[in-house]
C-alpha cells in the first residue's frame, strides 16, 4: 500500500507477541447429556487482551473456570504457558481471577485482602509490604489499605479484587464479568482503565462478558460463543464488520439482512444479485457453504447514510421513511425499499437534522458495497 | 383505615397484653420470692433478703450438681457444634440425592416427644451395656442439641459466597488453609452462637438427664430433688433465678452473634454494595 499522508490507520494499537499463552484443544465439558462446552479449540497469545463473548449459558464462564482450575474438561486439554494443566489444582496454576462478585474477604481489610496470596510466599524484608503498596497504586487505591470491604464502594471493591490478583504476578489474569455490577458511567470508566492497566502490566487478560460493547472496546481479539461452541475468533473490528454468520451479526448490534442470488463464486469472492442493491461483489467468508443459489448479505445500520437534497453517491438506494426513533446523539430510521422484503434500519447522527425527517418522506441512502458482507448462513 | 392497621386498638391490644402477662408472670414470681424473707412463697411479701443466695455456695450437693451440669453442658455443646458444623456445611455446600431427607431427619428430634426420646435412649444405652453416668447424659443432650446447632450454623453458612473459598484457592491457598483463613473466621460468630445455645439447652434440660443419669445429678435434677423439702424451697427459687438470668444472657449473646454472622456473610459482593 502506498504511504498516505494524514492519519495512520491500523486495526490494532500495538504489536503483540505471537507466542501462545493459553492453548485450548478440543475441550468438551458435559453435564450428563448437556454439553456446556462442545469441542472448543482456541489459542490465546502472550500479552493479549482476549474476550470470551456470548449470551448467558454459551459456555464462556465454564471455559474460564476450566482455565482457572475450578472445573475440569470432560475431554480435551488446556495448557498455560506451555505447561499442560491436567491434574493441577487451582491453587497451583499460574492464573489469578477477578470474580464477578469480587469475592473480597469481608473479615480482612484492603491491605490484608491484597496480601492474602503473598502470605504463603513468606517474602523477606518488607518485600510483601512493598508489593502490596505497588498493587494498590496500580489500581489507584493508595491510602485506602486500612479500610474494610464493607466501607468500600462497588468500584473500589473491584479495584481491590484486581490488585489482589495482580499482586501475585500471574501469567494470565482471568476476569469473570468484572464490570457487570457497576453502573453505566463507572463501567465505561473502568473499561478504559482496565485496558490501560493491561497495557501497563503486559499480562495476558482473559475477559468473560455478555456485553458486546465492552468486548469491542477493550479486546485485542474476541471469541464469540453460542451454545457451547466458538462461532468466530477475530479482532473487534473484524467481528463487528465481518461476522461469519447471522447469529454473530445479530449479537454484535443491529444488522440489515438482505437476500441475494449468487451469480458467480470464485476463489475468495462472490458476485451476487440483490433486489435492492443490485449486483455486488463481496468477499467470500471462510466458512461459506453454498446452499442452493441463495446467499445472505448484511449491512450495519450506520453504514447507510442519508443523502440530502441533490447530493448523489456512486451507490445509492431509494425508499421511504416509515418509522423514526430519537436517541439523543443519533436517530434511528426505518426505511422501506421497494423490492426488499424487510425495511432497512439506518442510524444517522443528528448533526444534519435526521431527527426532523418526517415519517413518509421519500429518501435516498448511500452505501459502500464493501460494507455489504456475505455470511455463512 | 391506615392508622387502624398500624396501631391495633381495642380488644386486640388487650389480648396481646394478657398473652405476654400469661407467658411471663410465673417467671417473674421466681426472682420476687427468691428475695423474700418468708420460707413459703405467698403474698404478702414479708421483707427483702439475700440470705437464700448466700446459702447456695454452702450447699455441697448443689455445687456438685452445678459442676456436673457444667461438664455435661460444655461437652454436649462442643460435640453438638462440631457435628453441626459438618452437617451444616454439607447441607449448604453440596447437592446430593437425599439431602432434604437427611436435613429433615437431623431436625426431627426438635419435634419428637422428649420423654419418648429419653426412654428410647435409655433402652439403647442399656442394650449397649453402657452404665448410666454423665457420659450417657452428654450423648442424650448431643442428640437434642444438634437441631439447634444446625439451625444456627446453617444460617451462618448460607449466603456465604462460595467464590470466597474459590478466591482463596485461586490465590494459592490449600483446602485446609482456606478453611482456616476464610471459612472459620467467617462462621466463627455462628459457631460461638451455637455453643452458647447448646450449653443453655443442656443446662436446664430435665427429662433426658433424669432418665440417663446414674448417681450424678445435674442442676435440674438437684432442683427436682429439693422440691420434696418445703424448707429448701427458697434456695431452689434463688438457684432457679440464677439459671434464668444465665440462660437469658447466653441466649441474647448467641442471637447477637448469629445476626452478626448472617450480616457478615451476606454483606459481601458487589451486588449488595
Amino acid at each position: 500500500m502506498p504511504e498516505q499522508p494524514g492519519i495512520e490507520r491500523s486495526d490494532t494499537d500495538r504489536m503483540q507477541s505471537e507466542k501462545p499463552m493459553i492453548e485450548i484443544r478440543d475441550v468438551t465439558r458435559s453435564y450428563g447429556a448437556f454439553k456446556a462446552l462442545d469441542d472448543a479449540s482456541l489459542t490465546i497469545k502472550e500479552g493479549e487482551f482476549f474476550s470470551l463473548l456470548g449470551p448467558s449459558g454459551c459456555g464462556k464462564t465454564t471455559l474460564l473456570r476450566m482455565i482457572a482450575g475450578f472445573d475440569n474438561p470432560t475431554s480435551g486439554s488446556i495448557a498455560v504457558g506451555g505447561q499442560p494443566m491436567e491434574g493441577i489444582p487451582a491453587n497451583r496454576r499460574p492464573t489469578n481471577m477477578v470474580f464477578q462478585s469480587y469475592a473480597i474477604f469481608p473479615h480482612l481489610n484492603v491491605e490484608q485482602n491484597v496480601a492474602y496470596g503473598l502470605k504463603r510466599l513468606k517474602l523477606q524484608g518488607g518485600e510483601e509490604k512493598r508489593r502490596v503498596e505497588e498493587a494498590l497504586a496500580q489500581v489507584s487505591l493508595t491510602g485506602l489499605g486500612k479500610r474494610l470491604a464493607t466501607e468500600l464502594s462497588g468500584g473500589q471493591r473491584q479495584r481491590v479484587a484486581l490488585a489482589r490478583a495482580l499482586v501475585m504476578r500471574p501469567k494470565v489474569l482471568l476476569l469473570d464479568e468484572p464490570l457487570s455490577a457497576l453502573d453505566k458511567k463507572l463501567r465505561e470508566q473502568m473499561q478504559v482503565e482496565l485496558r490501560r492497566l493491561q497495557q501497563a502490566v503486559g499480562i495476558t487478560f482473559v475477559l468473560v462478558t455478555h456485553d458486546q460493547y465492552e468486548a469491542l472496546a477493550m479486546s485485542d481479539r474476541i471469541a464469540v460463543m453460542f451454545g457451547g461452541r466458538i462461532a468466530q475468533v477475530a479482532s473487534p473490528k473484524e467481528i463487528y464488520q465481518r461476522p461469519v454468520n447471522r447469529q454473530v451479526a445479530d449479537f454484535l448490534g443491529g444488522m440489515n439482512f438482505v437476500q441475494a442470488e449468487i451469480v458467480e463464486e470464485n476463489g475468495a469472492s462472490l458476485i451476487v444479485d440483490t433486489l435492492g442493491f443490485g449486483r455486488i461483489k463481496t468477499d467470500k467468508p471462510k466458512a461459506f457453504v453454498r446452499n442452493g443459489g441463495g446467499a445472505m448479505l448484511g449491512i450495519r445500520p450506520e453504514r447507510l447514510r442519508v443523502l440530502w437534497d441533490d447530493a448523489t453517491a456512486k451507490f445509492e438506494v431509494a425508499g421511504k421513511v416509515v418509522e423514526r426513533h430519537y436517541f439523543g446523539e443519533i436517530t434511528h430510521l426505518i426505511v422501506e425499499i421497494p423490492g426488499l422484503e424487510k425495511p432497512l434500519s439506518v442510524t444517522e447522527t443528528n448533526d444534519f437534522g435526521a431527527d426532523d425527517i418526517p415519517v413518509g418522506t421519500p429518501i435516498r441512502l448511500a452505501y459502500d458495497p464493501e460494507a455489504l458482507v456475505a455470511m455463512a448462513d | 383505615m391506615r392508622a387502624r392497621r398500624l396501631v391495633p386498638g381495642g380488644w386486640l391490644s388487650v389480648y396481646a397484653f394478657l398473652y405476654v402477662v400469661f407467658l411471663y408472670l410465673p417467671v417473674i414470681f421466681l426472682p420476687i420470692f427468691s428475695v423474700n424473707t418468708a420460707a413459703t412463697p405467698k403474698f404478702p411479701l414479708t421483707g427483702f433478703t439475700l440470705q437464700w443466695y448466700e446459702d447456695l455456695p454452702r450447699t455441697p450437693a448443689l455445687l456438685d450438681a452445678a459442676w456436673n451440669s457444667l461438664i455435661v453442658g460444655v461437652s454436649a455443646s462442643l460435640l453438638a457444634t462440631v457435628l453441626g458444623i459438618l452437617a451444616a456445611r454439607s447441607i449448604t455446600r453440596y447437592r446430593y440425592p437425599g439431602r432434604r431427607a437427611i436435613n429433615g431427619l437431623i431436625m426431627a428430634p426438635l419435634v419428637l416427644p422428649e420423654v419418648i426420646v429419653a426412654i428410647s435412649m435409655l433402652l439403647v444405652m442399656l442394650q449397649l451395656g453402657l452404665s448410666l453416668s454423665l457420659f450417657t447424659v452428654v450423648l442424650g443432650h448431643v442428640l437434642i442439641c444438634i437441631p439447634y446447632s444446625m439451625t444456627v450454623l446453617t444460617s451462618g453458612f448460607e449466603g456465604f459466597d462460595r467464590s470466597l473459598e474459590e478466591a482463596s484457592a485461586d490465590l494459592g491457598e490449600s483446602a485446609f488453609g482456606t478453611f482456616r483463613r476464610v471459612t472459620l473466621p467467617m462462621v466463627a460468630p455462628a459457631i460461638i452462637s451455637s455453643l452458647l445455645v447448646c450449653f443453655t439447652i443442656s443446662l436446664d434440660e430435665f427429662i433426658i438427664a433424669f432418665f440417663l443419669t446414674g448417681t450424678d445429678a445435674t442442676l435440674p435434677i438437684y432442683i427436682w430433688g429439693q422440691l420434696r423439702f418445703a424448707s429448701k424451697l427458697p434456695g431452689v427459687l434463688a438457684l432457679g433465678t440464677l439459671l434464668l438470668i444465665a440462660s437469658f444472657l447466653l441466649m441474647t449473646i448467641a442471637e447477637i452473634l448469629r445476626r452478626r454472622a448472617a450480616r457478615r456473610t451476606q454483606n459481601e459482593g458487589g451486588l449488595y454494595a
